[in-house]
């Protein structure tokens, strides 16, 4: 029965987004005036329906309603709570109408709240989120009807695949969601000022905060992945160039460069074509992402259910969406106002240095994640790994450093670098310093130019707080500081991680000791455990550093068994300085263990560091909002003192 | 220090660039989703009704196999596999996920001895009902299958209503589920 709420909800949410589009379309040519003003109220209903149809699939989930064919298939009533509720996006259908939950609040709040544009640029943008949302309504009420019902009812459910049973994952996807549907507002926005030529300044700022959030999410959701597919996997590393990963990648790499143009946008009025291409094409990479990952066209080890008329659909979508507005910026982009020139040597060059290096590691990433697809065209089945993405992204990436560094010194408009050089002296001899010390260490090139690198941009990073007391520093700047500072952390956590890690494989018994590093490591026992879905042989380790006081692991070799599946949970010690990351194998014939024990120098500052930009961008969106609202209360503010005298 | 002009200097094709690189994804990316689906083979036995067959009991303790058995209005998954099968071992995972969601899995295993039998059962689960014995693989040729593992949806009537060809994986439960409440109807 409350299957049926939720499905009706949809339908109209879906009616109400194809009355936004047609009323915002009307509306622009001048022929329904009378249904501009419908657009805005029409966004707000449809996302708080979206958002009901949503909360009920949340509630079939929780109950653990087997009538829902989506409910039989994912879910089981022997599953913590937790991953019951998770489990609403934890499969295809759920994830999807999580993506237009999203998608629908993210139009609703943009109508309620965004007042500074030209009204007829809101009402295309409107309608462009309008149409966007669309395709997905249609594709989830005809290709994955989450509410379909399942006759008989089915006794138990099917349980959820057990890798996904975690909580860190449970909201590792939402946060990912949140991101696209972020850049999904900044396409609306690009969409809405090509129809309507408007670009500028005030177009950026309305844009700027969505990009921003969109990002910090993306950023969020990106380091806790990676953090997941470190202790999760058990392999010890924490990015593998998986197609899935780069799918997460592109679109930030997209939104980093568009949070940078969008940035001298609003500050110099440049950029304009430029900005809005970004826009288009960092919502682009997030469909295509999506697409990647749930045609199955590509193998990965992430799971997800696969079907090739989904796959149809989505691309379908993205043929419609992207390459309409490709077209659009091909014909209106020569008519749009260049807007303000600069000099190479200028804070507005740096930063088009920045976008020319992201976009490069963005091309680069695209062609590994697609060249196997050609190759399979030729009969070739091929696997694109590090060995491809590391130096070619490292091509880009070093000198977008070096810009990173001395960007945020140089001046707008124009500037000289001499100027700026006596400040880069002690990062330069930074570098130098960190170069050599790594050289006689041994280093191979890539980790050498890391740790070099880092340390001078860790430094330089913190130069445009120079000669400011903390009062003039601007939220905004403290912002960028901290965010570049955090690359900086990332960076050498990285470089770090591939330099000095340690890696031992023992066969032990109970009783034995193994040194790893800097660590003595003793199996003291292997004991069976069990959990409410799963059994499990638990080893307990006792580590000591450099001779301290013990620190006990205990490791798991997990059995699922609905489904069966087995899964490894490392189990890590982290000290100031790094990871003792333990994994329990198989057993061996004669009574011994296999053992698999890594130590890991600075390797939790690469997730530090990503939280760190994380953080850099939620106080730059802070700053923007706070100032956003004192103009808006400014405005207000004269508006009734006008009314008050009379005009 | 020249002025830049980073975009609008560009004559109007560059403009039309990105579109085309697109187009190109996209021919790509159709191309390489069409393929796929040709690689399914359908099996000329499915809609017929299973051959005649009976076959005795091949584990201790558990009913034979017989087509009469499999001709009273349930809906069953008959799976053919031995304990000398590797990818049989891979599959058994799915198979007792499909008895825990209640749907009736029915053996026949080929060439097979008890004990090797027993042991196969007892290491990766016994999701099975009944366990016909096929010492000669007469079976596995009057339904048309060519290798181990194997599983066939019947529907209520004894008709084959799906032929899965090879060890099913987690990720083909999905679309064997569709296939079983498609039989149910």
């Amino acid at each position: 029965m409350i299957a049926n709420i939720g499905l009706a909800a949809l339908w109209f949410a879906a009616a109400l987004a194809l009355l936004q589009l047609v009323g915002g379309a009307l509306a622009l040519t001048g022929k329904g005036q009378a249904l501009a003003g419908l657009v805005r109220p029409a966004a707000i209903v449809q996302g708080l329906l979206v958002a009901l149809s949503f909360a009920v699939l949340v509630i079939l989930f929780c109950n653990t309603d087997l009538s829902v064919q989506l409910v039989a298939k994912n879910s089981h009533s022997a599953k913590p709570f937790l991953y019951k509720f998770a489990g609403t996006w934890g499969n295809h259908e759920g994830s999807m109408l999580l993506w237009v939950t999203v998608m629908g609040l993210a139009g609703g709040f943009l109508a309620l709240v965004e007042r500074r544009l030209p009204e007829r640029t809101m009402l295309a943008t409107l309608a462009a989120q309008a149409f966007v949302s669309i395709g997905f309504y249609a594709f989830l009420l005809f290709a994955s009807n989450p509410f379909a019902r399942s006759n008989p009812v089915p006794e138990e459910g099917l349980g959820l695949n057990p890798l996904l049973q975690d909580p860190g994952l449970a909201f590792h996807p939402p946060t990912l969601y949140i991101g696209y549907v972020g850049l999904s507002v900044a396409f609306s926005f690009a969409v809405g000022a090509l129809i309507t030529r408007e670009v500028g300044p005030a177009f950026a700022r309305a844009m700027r905060p969505w990009v921003l959030g969109a990002w910090i999410f993306l950023t969020i959701g990106i380091t806790a992945g990676s953090y997941w597919a470190y202790y999760e996997l058990g392999w010890g590393g924490w990015w593998f160039w998986d197609p899935v990963e780069n799918a997460s990648l592109m679109p930030w790499l997209a939104a980093t460069a568009l949070l940078h143009s969008v940035s001298v946008l609003a500050a110099r009025d440049a950029l304009r074509a430029w900005t809005v291409m970004l826009g288009v094409v960092a919502f682009s990479m997030s469909m295509v992402g999506t697409f990647l990952v749930r045609s199955g066209i590509l193998t990965s080890v992430h799971s997800f259910a696969v079907d090739p008329t989904r796959g149809a659909f989505i691309l379908a979508l993205l043929a419609i969406y992207i390459g309409g507005a490709l077209n659009l910026f091909a014909i209106r982009a020569s008519t749009i106002n260049e807007g303000k020139r600069f000099a190479v040597t200028s804070r507005e060059g740096a930063l088009v240095w920045n976008n020319v290096m992201l976009t490069g590691i963005l091309g680069i990433v695209l062609i590994g994640t697609l060249y196997p697809l050609l190759a399979e065209m030729m009969g070739d089945q091929v696997s694109v790994g590090p060995p491809y993405f590391n130096p070619m992204t490292a091509v880009f990436f070093v000198p977008m450093l070096v810009v990173l560094a001395v960007g945020p010194l140089l001046r707008w408009k124009q500037d000289r670098l001499n100027r700026v050089r006596p400040m880069l002296f002690l990062p330069a001899l930074l570098t130098v310093g960190g170069l050599v010390w790594a050289w006689s260490e041994g280093l191979a090139v890539l980790p050498l130019l890391g740790i070099g690198l880092a340390l001078g941009l860790a430094f330089a990073s913190l130069l445009p707080l120079r000669g400011r007391t903390f009062r003039t520093v601007t939220l905004p700047l403290w912002g960028m500081v901290l965010a570049h500072f955090g690359v900086a952390v990332a960076l050498f956590g990285m470089a770090a991680d591939s330099a000095f890690t340690t890696e031992k494989l023992v066969a032990a018994r109970p009783g034995d000791t193994v040194q790893v590093g800097p660590w003595v490591v003793k199996l003291a026992q292997v004991d069976p455990v069990a959990g409410p879905n799963w059994t499990a042989l638990q080893a307990t380790i006792k580590a000591r550093y450099d001779g301290g006081s013990p620190i006990i692991l205990k490791p798991q070799a997990r059995a699922f068994w609905s489904p069966q599946q087995g899964t490894s949970e490392a189990a890590l010690a982290t000290r100031w300085n790094g990871q003792l990351y333990a994994v329990m194998g198989e057993e061996a014939a004669d009574g011994r263990w296999q053992l698999r024990l890594w130590w890991k120098p600075f390797v939790t500052m690469i997730w530090f560091g990503g939280l760190l930009i994380a953080l850099g961008g939620l106080i730059a969106l802070i700053g923007r909002v706070i100032s956003d609202l004192r103009r808006l209360i400014a405005q207000d503010k004269i508006a009734y003192r006008r009314h008050r005298q009379g005009r | 220090m020249s002025e830049t002009r980073p975009q609008s200097s560009t004559s109007p094709w560059v403009l039309w660039l990105p579109a085309l690189v697109f187009a190109l994804f996209v021919a790509v990316v159709a191309y390489n989703l069409r393929n796929p689906a040709e690689r399914v083979v359908r099996s000329a036995l499915v809609g017929k009704p299973l051959p005649e067959f009976s076959l005795p009991p091949a584990a201790a303790g558990q009913p034979g196999l017989a087509r009469a058995d499999l001709a009273d209005g349930k809906v069953r998954v008959l799976n053919v596999f031995a304990s000398w099968c590797i990818p049989c071992a891979v599959e058994a995972p799915q198979l007792a996920q499909l008895r825990a969601s209640g749907v009736e899995v029915v053996g026949v295993a080929i060439r097979d001895r008890p004990d090797e039998l027993r042991a196969f059962l007892t290491r990766h689960g016994n999701p099975f009902t009944r366990i016909g014995a096929d010492n000669v693989s007469a079976i596995q040729f009057a339904l048309g299958s060519s290798g181990v593992p194997e599983s066939f949806v019947i529907d209520g009537k004894g008709v084959i209503r799906y032929q899965h060809i090879g060890e099913i994986r987690a990720e083909h439960l999905p679309m064997i589920i569709d296939q079983i409440d498609e039989a149910r109807k």
